[in-house]
Parts: C-alpha cells; sequence; structure tokens
C-alpha cells in the first residue's frame, strides 16, 4: 500500500518536473522560439514581426522562426497559439483583430481576455480616408456634406467584413449618421484597384498602403485617422483637424504568450520587445512602412493588456450597432 | 528612342555580375521548387523574404521574379512526367503533357513547353517594356461587370476542355463551382458549407484540390495495374521535339502567348484563365480536335506559353500601380516596401534603374531557364524510371509538406486525402478532372464579381450590357453557345467530344 502511495507521489512529482514551466523558466530560452503570424506571408502584419523578431533573437541569442497560420482573420493562429504549451516558445504577433474579433465572431475557440499572456504593444499604423481622385467633394467637410446629399448613389469599398476598413467605414457612417452603400472585396488590394479605376467612390486603408498613391495624385486623400498629422504625409490633415471627434483609430500590432506562460519569461521577451524597438534599424525600416515603434513604456504586458480590453469595449458597440458578424 | 535608353539602362543594371548570379540562383531556385510537387513560390519566396533584406532592392527582386517564372517553368515539369499540377496553370498542362509521357513522348512535350514558354517569355518582355502604361489602363477599365463577363466567358468555353461526354463535363464544371461555395461570404460574413470548421472559413485549399484530384487519384489508378507502367518506360526515346513538332507547335505558342499576355495585366485573376483559354482555343481551332486529351504536343505548347507570358505580363498592373494580382505579387510588393521602395505609379519614374532591372533580367532568365532545362530534360525523364514503391512514397512526402508549409495547418492534409478519394471516383466514373478544377477555380470569382456589380448598380442588371466591354464578352460567350449549339457544328462536336477512350 505505501509502496504504491510512494510510487504514485513519484509519479506525480516526474509528471510535476517535466510539466512544470517553472523549472524552465530560469535559464530561457535555450530553444528555437516560433512566433506566429495569423496572416499570410508578405503582407504589413508579417512585415512588422520579421522586423522584430531579427533584432529579438539577438537579444535572446536564440533563433527565431516566423510561421504564418493564415485563415478566417487571423482567428486560425491565434488559437493555435492559445492552445500552444505555455513556455514562451509559441507567440504570437496579432494585430486589432485580437480585439475586435472579440465581437465580430460569436463562436471564437478562445476568450481574446483570458487565453493570452500579453507581452507588449509592438506598433500603431493609422488609417487614411481616401476617394477615387475625380470624387467631387475637396476635403473633409465637403466630403460630408456630399456623402449625406448623395447618399444613395455613393458606395464605400472595404476589405470585407472584420477588416480594418470595414471597421473604418462602420465608424465614419456612425459618426454622420448616415449609412451608405458597402461593396466588399477580398483585401484591400483589389479594393484599391477598383478605387483608381473609378468604379468605387472611397475607402480607407492603412498609410503604409496608400503613401504613394497620395503622393502621385492618383487617389484623393481626406484626412488621417490619428491624433496627430503623420511624418510621410504633412500636408495631409488629420480627422479631428476636419471637424470628426473622437474617430483616431490605428492599427496596432501586440505580441502574445499563451496564458500561463512564467511572468519571468513574459517579462525578458518584454525587455527583448523593448530592445527591437530601440533598434535604429528597426526604427529605419518602420519608417520606410509609414510608421513607428510605440515608446518604451508601451511595450510591456501592462500596456498590452489595457489596450486589448478598452478596444474591446471601444469596438463592441461598433460592431453590433451595425449588426455585422463574421461568422 | 527614349525605349532604347531605357532598355539600355535595365541592361546596365541587369547584366551586372550579381544580378545575374541572383538571377540564376532565383530561376534555378524557382525550377527545383516547381518541379517538387505541392511547394509554391508563394511559400519559397515568403521564406526568402528576410534573407533579401542583405541584399540591394533591385537584386532582391530580380532573384524573387526569377523564383516565380521559374516555378511556373518547372511546375509543368511534373505535371507532365506524374500527372501533378502544383497551380491552376500548369493543370492544363497535364492533360495531354501526361499522355504524351506515357507515350513515352515526355522528352518533346518537356521541350515544347520549355520552348514555348521562352518565347513567351521573350514577347512577353518586350511588351512589358513597350506597352506596361497603355496596358495599365485596360486593367483600370476592368470593373466588377467586365470581369463577371470575361469569368462567364470562360466557363462557356470550359466544356471544351473535357474529351469525354459533355453532360460529364457540365456535371464537372457545376461541382466545382459547388466546392467554390465552401467558405465565408466575403459579402455577408455567413460561413457557407463550412460545418462549423474553422478551417473552412476561407474555403478550401486549391492545391489541395489540385493534388488530390489529379496526383493522389493518379497514383491509386496507377496502383491497380502497374504494367501500364513497363510499357511507359520502355517507350521513352527521342528527348528532343522534330522538325515536324516545331512546325506544329509553332503557331500555339504565338496564340498562346498573345492570350496569356493580355489577359495577364488584368488584375483580377485573368492570368487564372489564361492557360485554360489557350487550351479551349486551340482543341477549338484544330482540324484535328479529337487528338486533343491524348496527347496532343499543341495542348502542352500553347497553355505553357500563355502561362508563362501571363506570369511575366501580371507584374504590370504591380509595377505601373501598386497592385497585386496574384499572392506572389503581394509578396513581391511586401519585399519592395521592406526595401523601403513605395510601390506605387511612380516607381517607374523614381526608381528607373529598378524597372527597366527588373524587365531585362526576366529576358535574362528566361534565357537561363532554357539553357538549364533543356539539358536536364533527359535527367528528369530518367524520373520515370524510379520504381513505384520509391517514386510514389516520395511524392506522397514531398505534396503532404508542400501543403502543409502553405498555412502550417493539418487540415490541409486531409482535405487531399479527402480528393484523392474523390478524384479516383471520378476517374472510375470516367470524369474529367479539369472542369472541375476550372469551376472551383471561376466560380467563386463569377459570383464575387456578379453581386459586386449589381450592388454597385444598385440591383440594375442592365450594368452587363450597357459598359461596352463587358457587353463585347457576353456577345462572345453568346457565339461560342451558338456555334455550339447549330446543328451541323453540333453533328461536328460529337466528334469532338465522344470518342472511345
Amino acid at each position: 500500500m505505501i509502496k504504491r502511495l510512494l510510487g504514485l507521489l513519484a509519479g506525480v512529482v516526474l509528471v510535476g518536473t517535466f510539466a512544470s514551466p517553472i523549472a524552465q523558466a530560469q535559464d530561457y530560452p535555450n530553444d528555437t522560439i516560433n512566433i506566429v503570424v495569423p496572416f499570410s506571408a508578405g503582407g504589413p502584419t508579417d512585415t512588422v514581426t520579421r522586423l522584430v523578431a531579427e533584432s529579438m533573437s539577438k537579444t535572446l541569442g536564440q533563433q527565431i522562426i516566423v510561421e504564418n497560420v493564415g485563415g478566417a482573420g487571423g482567428t486560425l493562429g491565434a488559437a493555435r497559439v492559445a492552445k500552444a504549451e505555455p513556455d514562451g516558445y509559441t507567440l504570437l504577433l496579432y494585430h486589432i483583430g485580437m480585439a475586435t474579433t472579440a465581437t465580430l465572431y460569436r463562436k471564437l475557440p478562445y476568450d481574446p481576455k483570458t487565453a493570452f499572456a500579453p507581452v507588449g504593444l509592438v506598433t500603431e499604423v493609422p488609417m487614411v480616408m481616401i476617394a477615387r481622385k475625380d470624387f467631387p467633394p475637396n476635403n473633409l467637410q465637403e466630403l460630408v456634406t456630399y456623402v449625406k446629399e448623395n447618399k444613395d448613389t455613393v458606395t464605400y469599398a472595404n476589405a470585407g467584413v472584420g477588416a480594418a476598413s470595414h471597421l473604418c467605414g462602420m465608424l465614419f457612417m456612425q459618426a454622420i449618421e448616415t449609412p451608405l452603400t458597402t461593396v466588399p472585396y477580398k483585401g484591400t488590394g483589389p479594393a484599391l484597384t477598383d478605387l483608381l479605376g473609378g468604379q468605387v467612390d472611397f475607402m480607407c486603408d492603412q498609410t503604409t498602403n496608400t503613401t504613394g498613391q497620395i503622393k502621385a495624385g492618383e487617389v484623393k486623400a481626406y484626412g488621417v485617422f490619428a491624433d496627430q498629422r503623420v511624418e510621410a504625409l504633412p500636408d495631409l490633415p488629420t480627422i479631428k483637424e476636419g471637424g470628426l471627434e473622437g474617430l483616431s483609430f490605428g492599427i496596432w500590432h501586440g505580441l502574445y504568450a499563451p496564458a500561463g506562460t512564467p511572468d519571468e519569461v513574459v517579462n525578458k521577451l518584454s525587455e527583448a520587445l523593448k530592445v527591437a524597438l530601440a533598434d535604429p534599424n528597426v526604427i529605419k525600416r518602420f519608417a520606410e512602412l509609414g510608421t513607428e515603434p510605440v515608446p518604451a513604456d508601451q511595450a510591456t504586458p501592462e500596456a498590452l493588456k489595457a489596450k486589448v480590453a478598452s478596444e474591446i469595449d471601444r469596438w463592441k458597440p461598433v460592431i453590433e450597432t451595425a449588426g455585422e458578424y463574421a461568422d | 528612342m527614349e525605349l532604347l535608353l531605357n532598355l539600355g539602362l535595365g541592361f546596365e543594371t541587369a547584366l551586372t555580375p550579381v544580378n545575374i548570379v541572383y538571377c540564376f540562383i532565383g530561376v534555378l531556385l524557382g525550377t527545383l521548387i516547381g518541379v517538387l510537387p505541392g511547394i509554391g513560390p508563394t511559400a519559397t519566396i515568403a521564406m526568402l523574404l528576410p534573407i533579401t533584406l542583405a541584399l540591394s532592392p533591385v537584386t532582391s527582386l530580380i532573384m524573387l521574379a526569377g523564383i516565380y517564372y521559374g516555378a511556373q517553368y518547372g511546375g509543368s515539369t511534373t505535371a507532365i512526367l506524374v500527372n501533378l499540377p502544383g497551380e491552376s496553370s500548369s493543370a492544363v498542362t497535364a492533360i495531354d503533357g501526361y499522355q504524351m509521357a506515357r507515350q513515352g513522348q515526355a522528352g518533346p512535350a518537356l521541350a515544347a513547353a520549355a520552348l514555348g514558354s521562352f518565347f513567351a517569355g521573350t514577347v512577353a518582355t518586350l511588351i512589358l517594356a513597350v506597352l506596361a502604361p497603355p496596358l495599365t489602363g485596360l486593367a483600370l477599365k476592368f470593373g466588377p461587370a467586365e470581369y463577371f463577363s470575361l469569368m462567364f466567358l470562360g466557363l462557356i468555353t470550359s466544356v471544351a476542355l473535357a474529351h469525354g461526354s459533355v453532360v460529364k463535363a457540365l456535371a464537372m464544371v457545376v461541382l466545382g463551382l459547388l466546392l467554390g461555395l465552401v467558405g465565408t461570404d466575403i459579402y455577408t460574413g455567413t460561413p457557407r458549407f463550412t460545418f462549423d470548421f474553422i478551417e473552412l472559413a476561407d474555403g478550401i485549399n486549391f492545391v489541395a484540390v489540385a493534388v488530390g484530384v489529379f496526383g493522389i487519384a493518379e497514383i491509386l489508378r496507377n496502383l491497380e495495374n502497374e504494367h501500364d507502367r513497363d510499357v511507359t518506360v520502355k517507350h521513352v526515346s527521342n528527348l528532343m521535339p522534330t522538325r515536324h513538332d516545331l512546325r506544329k507547335i509553332a503557331g500555339p505558342v504565338m496564340r498562346g502567348t498573345v492570350l496569356g499576355s493580355l489577359l495577364g495585366v488584368l488584375p483580377g485573376g485573368g492570368h487564372i484563365l489564361a492557360s485554360f483559354a489557350a487550351y479551349t482555343m486551340e482543341k477549338r481551332i484544330s482540324k484535328t480536335p479529337e487528338r486533343f486529351g491524348k496527347g496532343a504536343i499543341e495542348g502542352v505548347a500553347a497553355p505553357e506559353s500563355a502561362n508563362n507570358a501571363g506570369a511575366q505580363t501580371s507584374f504590370i498592373p504591380m509595377l505601373t500601380l501598386g497592385i497585386p494580382s496574384n499572392p506572389v505579387m503581394a509578396l513581391m510588393i511586401g519585399a519592395m516596401i521592406i526595401q523601403g521602395i513605395t510601390p506605387g505609379p511612380n516607381v517607374v519614374t523614381d526608381e528607373a534603374a529598378l524597372f527597366w532591372g527588373l524587365i531585362v533580367s526576366m529576358w535574362i532568365g528566361n534565357l537561363l531557364l532554357v539553357v538549364l532545362n533543356l539539358p536536364l530534360i533527359g535527367l528528369w525523364v530518367r524520373l520515370l524510371k524510379v520504381p513505384y514503391f520509391i517514386l510514389f512514397p516520395a511524392i506522397l512526402a514531398f505534396s503532404a509538406i508542400g501543403i502543409y508549409s502553405i498555412n502550417s495547418n493539418a487540415f490541409d492534409l486531409f482535405a487531399v486525402a479527402v480528393f484523392g478519394v474523390l478524384g479516383y471516383a471520378l476517374v472510375k466514373c470516367e470524369c474529367e478532372p479539369a472542369p472541375l478544377l476550372l469551376g472551383f477555380v471561376l466560380g467563386p470569382m463569377l459570383e464575387e464579381h456578379l453581386r459586386r456589380a449589381m450592388i454597385i448598380s444598385r440591383g440594375d442588371p442592365t450594368v452587363f450590357f450597357t459598359r461596352p466591354l463587358s457587353l463585347a464578352l457576353l456577345i462572345i460567350a453568346a457565339a461560342v453557345l451558338i456555334l455550339v449549339l447549330m446543328p451541323n457544328v453540333a453533328k461536328k462536336r460529337e466528334q469532338v467530344f465522344v470518342e472511345e477512350d
């Protein structure tokens, strides 16, 4: 009996040592780290991740592999990390979708608020409102008036349900209290094509994708959804300057580990992230992308946790009012 | 004169030793991943993106472009030898190419593909250099209504892809359309036929379907009667096409090139139609259409030329507008952004050396591909002599790796298995997989553009007839229908379609 109990105890202890992440926390990291990007390679989130990963891998002294697990608005990749071993070797770099999918998907296999251990914010890219170049209004006030007067003929393009451009449109329409006809596309690329061809009237997109077209005069720009003007487009006013309050919104990116990852590991990752965001090479590449790293005090678990919570609260009513869900 | 100056600048850029070396690395890598089933250029370019950071922008783009068109080249090799198309474009090549290989004509089939591709690449490069700006205008004139009419025309003509019964071909197109419906409806976000599998939210993976219904089904079929196999091997002779063959492919190559170049420019998926359309056209105008599907060399040369020309001209919207026409172009744009170049209409003027260097490098790359591939044909053909018990597991393993690498998703592997069984069942029922694939690819696009056009026109269906380009395409579609339905043509068609197999 005692023998059996001892055996059981030994078994428990053994299992305990193998499963305990604490035992591994001190010498973390001693193996290759995987960062899951829940989108296909080559997109903005992928680019951001690869730049940060390159620098973090130097600090941590381990190779970092970027793994693209695309599909279902990023929730497939996020679900995989939510279920991964909380040992700090499987991480997730996800954008604003972490907060919006919480409402957009009514059957999410994980809870965005509790399934992850936030590591820190990475960057925030502002959105910009653009139109085909022969669209009559010339500034934001004119746009609002024109859209209200022609609400039956104006078309707004977006990149599909749940996309940033879709959220941007919802926000804008609710702000001017005028529902418009929206034309969904598979991604902003084809939407921009039809905008350039004059098939649709206006849309929102990240500054990253549109700066070239705006500078070349191929599209009209009405304003950037940020508190300050962006460096790449100094002549472009903010939406607030144009008279619409409370619409600031950008595509922010955050780094996450699965919930239950030891604090030591999360802190080590957060420190490495801070180093990466201060890396001159990263700053330079980010600037070319039309964005910049967040300040060091934002690259922390607390800041990202707060951001996720506040963004979930912000988008919940917007999405519910519009009644548009992704599942 | 300006063109000569620009091309001069291009040669100056592309002919530096470092750029030639990377161009070679690119096409070599491209050929290799093209030959390996399942591993596509998208995954390869994605994996190589971080490495390109160390190179200059023009060098990295030259290499990445080389991978892309190199893969188009290599892809035909596997399609011809083992009936394993990795992309929609090589699916058509497999129809006649594989039949040629079974008849011991693998060498001429591969050579026809290589020579056709080289010719198409050369012409497309010239088109790119001369016509990029005006063709950009054409691309922008294509709105949702025009795309709908184009896809409609594509589906109407697709029945010609089959060489069995018309009813079965139609059934396959419809089955493909139905399979294409799986996934999230982009207009409402409603999941359709996903059975609560979140993995199906973006639809069924194309590569999984293609590898399943073509490749796996073919392997299963071959396991049934291993005797076929010995016949194939013994008859592998004449690696090079004869002068007679060359004369036969000259026309198809030229027509394929023109068609492919035009369709490649359209950013809304026109390049997908290129090889299908070229094949259909050859079969239509051929004096001996009954040979198609049974190893007609024209059926290899035309789609391969169209495919390669389309691959090259699909750079036009990317370079002149900053618009990606397919996932690979999206990656190229990503590579440009990483390198600090803002894609858009300004690239041609602001980055003239890059623009022209890239164009000229494509021609050099195509030359390298021919030099690389013609001597290799003997080697590829010898692949056919590898015994089944080694070849089949190897094909399965490579396919599995390639498919898994697209989304790192095990679900796609199960999909391959399911479609393999389905494909085998279709073979048993004597149904062709090619029309199924076309329906699968075109169906969702047809629906997407139809609904988008209707949203923009606010529900007014006359939009398809009031826009001139759309009307023209619909008239052509109607003409094709009438041709098929006319009695004496129908009689002739019967000879075309219903043959002993």
